[in-house]
């Protein structure tokens, strides 16, 4: 096992350093750069301008920068400078990444605490009504993109005025005390989760079904019912402890899904997370942090894609054995 | 199980055909994809305005009603509008007057070109002029929104289809390719995807737009956007096709093809990816959502169809105020259903098309 993990450590490197050549490729092609447009700025002096270009090396050629670039990534950890908001990039996104994460880990608790319930509840009364209204539900909600979904819960919100109607914090966020602190950032939390979490749903839903489907079928639920122990018993202590196992292997994978799912919810509900400031890094052509910011959110999806595959080597050592 | 019909056995084409036609949904998912298309050729004919048509009496008119009735309430023929006043400019709160528009059919109003090419001025339905009729309200610039719509629907299922389009010739090409040549192509081919598909889609989406300027006039934007969509998506399909490809290209039409001394690239074209093509439409419509979305979600940051050119992201964008959430809901429910029945359709229509054309699908149950 040590030597798998190990493995697939090593792995991730070429794949990172392919991500960031990649991208900073792309962002090299990218007509105009930041402080060109800040020349015609009169709060910027020519001279400081100067300064910066020479420091980022963009007065060279795209290779000097790149490898710049790559030497202060590997060696200092530093991301660059953010130019529109006189931050280092880092951290500028190290506080945007925690609160995507945040908002990611509330999504995920809203998928899996509905999906396994209702998927639970789809197998047990596999093919009645209740299983094809959920399976109808499940493919409606599917269909239902997140822009549209959090559009409609935000003019719920703004014309219940129930909850909040994005940002992460109240006006009054400095007077709290901790505990109203932590009720005002779950109040805006809600919404976003609920559009985040709810994508995935369908799929795990159906996915919960079917694992579950495959244990009742066996021979040792047949044995606890012959047993006369009650169904609720049957399901809840000896079905579902077993059929839960595959589907805790894919958690991973929902978790670099629910990355790039959060995109959408950040930028509808103003959620100050990775996806937000990347796109107003982008209008801003503030390139070295929507270079951090696509960099970091790739971070995000390979680890959860690693997690998964950690899990699923962890419950099925053939995997291990086999690679 | 009905029993086999006789004559001929039918071929692959007609067993699917017959499978899809058991399924109600996905017929009704058809329709609608059917009646989508025909909307959006027709769209300045069936639009009462052009797309940038201002009316500065009528900003955030709320959608008119037709009625069948004069002013009695006794039914009358003639579908009509009630002509309306602007009561309180401060909200912009609109009231009916006791004028009577009725609704004309193929009345003169703004000039357009027909598939680009037809030049006329008809319209399918409008009111006399100078007044004007919005059967779904107006926008913050008083245009109507129904028009807009329209011509919306052009840009939103062209820049999806053009899109996908490019990206799965592409991901054809490219998986095959490297499934059938294998070695060092094959190698640099797979971990080209393996890359691709580890920046998370949208993050892509973005660093792709940010290679061309944030201010492309309107023409080549369309362009742009087809190309970043068709760059997005390849890289998934070309690892299937790629497998697919693996276990074809050692079978026996392959090698008689090669005996023949056909040229490599012809038997990929030719013979190899053909034997893909039921998966590839099946997953071609079921990812067309996607690509629409793509265009929505660009042109909601304001990042791709730019105004006064409408499409349903931009459409979208204008509806996010907080303002128009609270007192002009049509602004989000119109775009909003356009999409949502959109996507709805091709959902429905390639999942009855995945099941018609899965030879390994049970029948019976294969709406699952």
């Amino acid at each position: 096992m040590p030597t798998f993990v190990l493995r697939r450590l090593l792995r991730l490197v070429p794949l990172l350093f392919g991500i960031v050549t990649l991208t900073f490729l792309l962002l090299q092609l990218a007509p105009g750069d930041f402080l060109s447009s800040a020349l015609e700025n009169p709060s910027f002096s020519p001279g400081a301008i100067d300064a910066l270009r020479h420091r980022f090396g963009l007065d060279q050629p795209w290779y000097v920068q790149y490898g710049l670039y790559l030497k202060n990534l590997v060696l200092h950890f530093d991301l660059g400078l953010s130019f529109s908001r006189h931050e280092p990039v880092a951290t500028v996104l190290g506080e945007c990444l925690a609160n995507t994460l945040l908002l990611t880990a509330s999504a995920a608790l809203v998928t899996w605490g509905l999906a396994v319930p209702l998927g639970a509840v789809a197998a047990v009364r596999a093919h009645s009504w209740l299983d094809r209204g959920l399976s109808w539900l499940a493919f409606v909600w599917l269909s239902i993109p997140e822009l549209l979904s959090g559009l409609l819960l935000l003019m719920l919100a703004a014309r219940t005025g129930w909850l909040p109607i994005g940002g992460m914090r109240s006006l009054d966020w400095d007077t709290m005390g901790p505990g109203s602190r932590v009720l005002d950032v779950a109040r805006h939390l809600v919404l976003p989760a609920l559009v985040t979490g709810l994508v995935p749903l369908a799929s795990r839903m159906r996915q919960m079904r079917a694992s579950l489907l495959d244990v009742l079928r066996l021979d040792y639920v047949v044995t606890a019912r012959a047993k006369g122990l009650d169904e609720r018993a049957v399901v809840l202590r000896h079905a579902l402890p077993n059929a839960l196992n595959p589907l805790i292997t894919l958690f991973g994978y929902t978790l670099g899904a629910l990355v790039s799912g959060s995109f959408v919810a950040e930028i509808v509900f103003s959620w100050p997370g990775l996806g937000r400031v990347t796109v107003e890094a982008l209008l801003a052509q503030d390139t070295y942090l929507v270079l951090g910011g696509v960099l970091m959110a790739s971070v995000v999806l390979v680890l959860g894609n690693l997690i998964a595959d950690l899990l699923l080597a962890a419950s099925d050592p053939r995997i291990v054995h086999e690679s | 199980m009905n029993p086999e019909p006789r004559g001929p056995a039918p071929g692959p084409g007609g067993r699917a055909w017959r499978a899809l036609r058991r399924n109600p949904p996905a017929i009704a998912g058809a329709a609608v994809l059917a009646v989508l298309g025909m909307l959006a050729l027709f769209a300045p004919f069936l639009a009462p305005y052009a797309e940038d048509a201002i009316d500065r009496e009528r900003f955030y008119h709320p959608p008119q009603r037709v009625r069948l009735e004069d002013l009695s309430g006794r039914f009358a023929l003639r579908p009509a509008v009630r002509a309306t006043r602007l009561a309180d400019p401060q909200r912009f709160a609109y009231q009916e007057t006791s004028t009577i528009q009725p609704l004309r059919w193929f009345v003169r109003g703004d000039h357009y070109r027909l598939f680009g090419v037809l030049a006329t001025d008809r319209h399918l339905f409008g009111v006399d002029a100078p007044a004007r009729v919005n059967l779904l309200g107006t926008d913050p610039s008083g245009r109507d929104v129904l028009s807009r719509l329209l011509h919306g629907a052009q840009v939103s299922l062209a820049v999806g289809l053009v899109g996908i389009a490019l990206s799965f010739s592409l991901g054809m090409l490219l998986g095959g390719w490297a499934g059938y040549l294998g070695g060092r192509v094959d190698d640099v081919m797979m971990r080209l995807t393996e890359l691709l598909l580890s920046i998370p889609a949208l993050y892509l989406l973005l660093a792709l737009r940010a290679v061309f300027p944030a201010d492309l006039p309107s023409g080549q934007v369309y362009l742009a956007i087809v190309m970043i969509l068709a760059l997005l998506g390849w890289a998934g399909l070309a690892r299937v096709i790629r497998g697919m490809v693996l276990s074809l290209r050692r079978a026996e039409f392959v090698t008689a093809a090669e005996a023949l001394g056909m040229s490599r690239l012809r038997i990929l074209v030719r013979h190899i990816l053909p034997n893909t093509m039921s998966f590839v439409i099946v997953a071609a419509t079921i990812a067309v959502p996607g690509y629409i979305l793509g265009e929505v979600v660009l042109s909601f940051i304001g990042l791709g169809v730019q105004e006064p050119a409408a499409s349903w992201g931009n459409m979208l964008a204008q509806a996010r105020s907080l303002r128009v959430l609270t007192s002009f809901p049509w602004m989000l429910l119109a775009p909003g259903t356009a999409i949502l029945v959109t996507v709805l359709a091709f959902n429905l229509f390639g999942d009855g098309l995945r099941d018609a054309l899965d030879p390994r699908a049970v029948p019976g149950r294969a709406s699952r």
